[in-house]
């Protein structure tokens, strides 16, 4: 098991913004999480990557024990992630922004960049490679050299996709990759993320293009209230009553 | 070779070579060769508050502190314990450097207002120690014949014009220091941090780690520039430690532009003219230079070395755009392109975009679109 | 036992001081997020004005004090106006920036008409009072008994009154406030000059105990500093408990340890509490 999640919960004040929540997630698997507004989605993300502490529960990264860890450590360890608001280096070319994320994966320190070392060659340019090859992947290594702040927001998107890919994850957690992109690119988008298994990275998605997520997803967790409602695949989620009553009470929600 | 091609280089290098020269105009004033080298000693502590501030973002008010430890510790162990300059120079850029690290450990957990009022109450706890240990400082009656540095019968270290080229060369080495961070994915790193902790954090950068690094490196040029500048002056009294020291390098970096490899020097050299200029009006300089200070950072954050360098990417843009049209491409596609075919390696085009923002890498969401309004604008100019 | 009952009433006299000045300056943070690192000469300018209208001009002591800080109030809303308001979008290293500007503009400006020389200021109270055997100085009892009065004030103004209010709101929610149709660039404006006027009030009761010099509020300045990141920047009553908890900390330090670590003390317990909680020791639990 890649991903191991074992009562998870974490209590802000007297609240449990997320309780008790179990989840396996599968090497070469997409995985997504679905919920209403407010159902604890980001937050289980957030203490999945160390960005919060859990107050209750355990997370294991092939194996190891990641509950305590810091979202560095875990990027380091191989999840990485994107944010449910895009977020770039605005005023960075797309390339640069990728290349950030090549940090994690550098080993030359300051002395071989002032010695101009073999070393801090060879990794220059294998990062440039693996940046270009990132970008690629994604589909807009044409727009390279512009501003992260002039480019549309699909190509936005992308770049965060190849940024996270650039510190060559095992697993990916994206926090409604597609959100903001116009429907009829969503079905491309779609396909970008299918294509992230093959490359050797799972997906842990949250989105709220239900029609995407049914499409994409080899299991489907549903959280409510920050908990467990549902888990299995797309059809059995389609068919289970308590999903359908959540949905249906919080239609409204599901919109926006 | 394609390195003299990036204007940016030339100018630097082109500044440097002028500072080389000076000698040649006023080797025989000797005052003025002290004010110089004296210019150059602070520009050294100036590169140390360009890798925390202007590529980490962090403002630190140590950097007085740090430079008057490595200035006491060069004073005090040359003249009552007969140390030779070296020895005592190495002890200083080592204590120093420790010094840095040891409160980095702290200052490393703390960001934005925090850390700066952090590292004020450091600088004012190294103050206070040198002006009230008296039975090892002196206290207010200073250190007086600090030694020159030894080389046998070589060179002359007490001639000024020998001395200025000590310091130039090892300020040399700071600026080099800076390109080569810069073009680094260290340099990379900390400007990850200075855009947004939280995205560096994201992407795997041990935000901790590498601000407690550069707080320590900050401090290894402020005792390095600290050091020098005991030999070069010969008397050293609490004010080489004292929070204007800080500030003074504060207002050298705005001038020259936080976050450029030359900033630090062009803004030193500047400010430290204009210092001499305002001579005779000594503390009042600063009803003039206090507003000064404000306008700067108001209207113009990025510094002289940061508004040319927006200037020499504005040009290279326009350019590729110019290219464009005559193809008539898309525009995204051929500044790919062009810029792809003119510099197979991404070293100078990393310096560029590193360079264009200048000093606003903002933290916010709300500041980030701020910048990108700055960007637009310019680019509407055109 | 006499002498520790007199160091604690100069404690708590002190504890008065920084209150004052701490108050304003965690209000500033709270409602505009910025550290005014100018703050410290605020209080120095507010000492030299008061000293102008007593000494020079001659208006009774409580007067001169009134016309300070209503001076120094004007002098807080110019500098919001044309320093900090200009900033609001920048990087937070851009204001600190600038309010070092302005703190060197201020002691200039002080340099030029007072000169650079130590003055002192007479006060008209004089005499003393014993209590518990201890010889306390009038002076002392005015700064106690004014600081718990211009506090109480200043509880019931944000309390009570529509400004205080909104300058309270403002501090909890920027965005949630200017939706109610609060004007943050008004508000802003009243904070600073508020702020200003209290640290002149501070400035006007201490001066006689002390002597004026262009430089006498840099230590105030860090030591108000080291206050508010006690007390959690942006808090009153952390801003109240750490002025009086450093102050007589600092007294006792001074009188039995040495003064030079009575001096440093502020900065150590700083250092101490950032390496503990990098946030200040009751400052809103962070999410992490």
């Amino acid at each position: 098991m890649l991903l191991e999640i074992r009562g998870l919960g974490k209590r802000f004040g007297g609240l449990d913004a997320v309780k008790n929540v179990d989840l396996d997630v599968q090497e070469g698997q997409i995985t997504a999480v679905i919920g209403p507004n407010g159902a604890g989605k980001s937050t289980l993300f957030n203490l999945i990557h160390g960005f919060y502490r859990p107050t209750a529960g355990t997370v294991s990264f092939n194996g190891r024990d990641i509950t305590q860890s810091s979202p560095h450590s875990s990027v380091n360890g191989g999840i990485a992630r994107t944010f449910q608001t895009t977020h770039l280096f605005d005023d960075s070319t797309l390339l640069e922004n990728v290349l950030a994320g090549r940090i994690v994966r550098s080993k030359s320190n300051v002395f071989d960049a002032i010695f101009h070392t073999p070393r801090h060659r060879r990794e220059s340019a294998l990062n440039h490679d693996k940046a270009l090859e990132a970008l690629e992947f994604c589909g807009v290594a044409e727009f390279r050299h512009d501003l992260a702040s002039n480019v549309p927001q699909e190509v936005q998107k992308r770049t965060a996709v190849a940024m996270a890919l650039a510190t060559e994850p095992e697993l990916m957690l994206l926090d409604e990759p597609a959100g903001g992109i116009p429907e009829e690119e969503t079905t491309d988008f779609g396909n970008l993320i299918r294509s992230l298994p093959s490359r050797g990275v799972s997906v842990l998605l949250v989105e709220h293009k239900m029609s995407m997520i049914m499409d994409l997803a080899d299991t489907i967790l549903v959280l409510d209230h920050g908990q467990k409602l549902a888990i299995g695949s797309p059809a059995e989620i389609q068919s289970n009553p308590d999903v359908i009553r959540a949905y249906l009470g919080s239609t409204k929600d599901e919109e926006n | 070779m394609s390195a003299l091609k990036n204007p940016r280089i030339i100018g630097t290098l082109a500044v440097l070579l002028i500072i080389a020269l000076t000698p040649v105009a006023f080797g025989d004033e000797n005052y003025i060769m002290r004010v110089i080298t004296v210019g150059l000693c602070s520009a050294i502590a100036v590169y140390g508050m360009n890798i925390i501030l202007g590529f980490t973002g962090q403002l630190s008010l140590a950097q007085g502190g740090f430079f008057g430890i490595g200035a006491y510790t060069v004073g005090l162990l040359t003249t009552d314990f007969d140390w030779s300059f070296w020895q005592a120079f190495l002890v200083g850029v080592v204590g120093t450097s420790a010094i840095g690290y040891l409160s980095g450990l702290i200052a490393l957990r703390t960001k934005d207002e925090y850390f700066a009022i952090f590292t004020m109450a450091i600088g004012f706890i190294i103050y206070l120690t040198i002006s009230r240990w008296e039975a090892v400082t002196h206290a207010h009656s200073g250190v007086n014949n600090v030694k020159f540095p030894e080389a046998g019968d070589i060179v002359d270290f007490s001639n000024p014009t020998v001395m200025f080229y000590l310091v130039f060369i090892i300020l040399l080495i700071c600026v080099y220091i800076t390109y080569a961070i810069r073009r680094s994915s260290v340099g990379r790193t900390l400007l990850t941090i200075r855009t947004s902790e939280d995205l560096a954090d994201a992407i795997g950068v041990n935000v901790g780690l590498s601000k407690q690094l550069a707080f320590a490196a900050s401090a290894f040029f402020g005792g390095i520039g600290g050091g020098l500048y005991a030999s070069v002056v010969g008397f050293i009294g609490p004010d080489a430690a004292t929070v204007d020291k800080t500030f003074e390098f504060l207002m050298f970096i705005l001038v020259g532009g936080m976050g450029t490899v030359a900033g630090p020097l062009v803004g030193t050299m500047i400010v430290t003219f204009l210092f001499e200029l305002f001579q005779d009006f000594q503390a009042y300089r600063f009803i003039v230079l206090g507003p000064i200070i404000i306008a700067l950072v108001i209207f113009a954050p990025r510094g002289i070395v940061g508004y040319l360098g927006g200037f020499i990417d504005k040009r290279a843009r326009n350019r590729r755009i110019g290219s464009a049209h005559k193809d008539g491409t898309a525009q995204s596609h051929s500044t790919a392109e062009a810029n792809g075919t003119a510099t197979p390696d991404d070293s100078v085009r990393a310096d560029n975009t590193a360079d264009s923002d200048g000093s606003t890498r903002p933290g916010t969401a709300e500041r980030r679109e701020t910048a990108a309004d700055t960007i637009t604008t310019e680019d509407e100019e055109k | 036992m006499t002498l520790f009952t007199q160091q604690l009433f100069n404690g708590v006299a002190l504890g008065g001081v920084y209150c004052l000045a701490a108050i304003g300056l965690t209000l500033v943070f709270g409602v505009l997020r910025i550290p005014n690192l100018a703050h410290g000469s605020l209080y120095m300018l507010g000492a030299y004005v008061t000293y102008f209208f007593l000494t020079t001009v001659g208006v009774p002591y409580v007067a001169a004090i009134g016309i300070a800080a209503l001076i120094l109030f004007v002098l807080g809303v110019l500098l919001e106006r044309l320093v900090f308001h200009p900033l609001r979008n920048s990087p937070h290293t851009h204001h600190m920036i600038a309010a070092i500007g302005a703190m060197f503009f201020f002691q200039a400006v002080a340099q030029a008409i007072w000169g650079a020389d130590f003055r002192r200021m007479e006060t008209p109270i004089s005499g003393s009072l014993k209590i518990l055997g201890a010889e306390i100085s009038a002076q002392r009892i005015v700064i106690i008994v004014t600081a718990v009065v211009v506090l109480s004030l200043l509880t019931w103004f944000i309390k009570r009154s529509i400004h205080g209010q909104t300058i309270e709101a403002i501090e909890q929610d920027r965005t949630g406030a200017a939706l109610v149709g609060i004007n943050p660039a008004m508000v802003s404006m009243l904070t600073l000059g508020l702020s200003a006027l209290l640290v002149t009030i501070a400035a006007g009761l201490v001066s006689p105990i002390n002597l004026l010099s262009p430089t006498m509020g840099d230590s105030l300045n860090l030591k108000v500093f080291a206050i508010i990141i006690l007390g959690g920047l942006g808090s009153l009553p952390g801003a109240i408990v750490g002025s009086f908890a450093l102050a007589i900390t600092e007294t006792m330090t001074s009188t039995y340890i040495s003064s030079a670590v009575g001096e440093a003390v502020a900065f150590i317990v700083l250092v101490a509490v950032l390496a503990i909680k990098p946030t200040g020791l009751f400052a809103k639990a962070v999410q992490r």
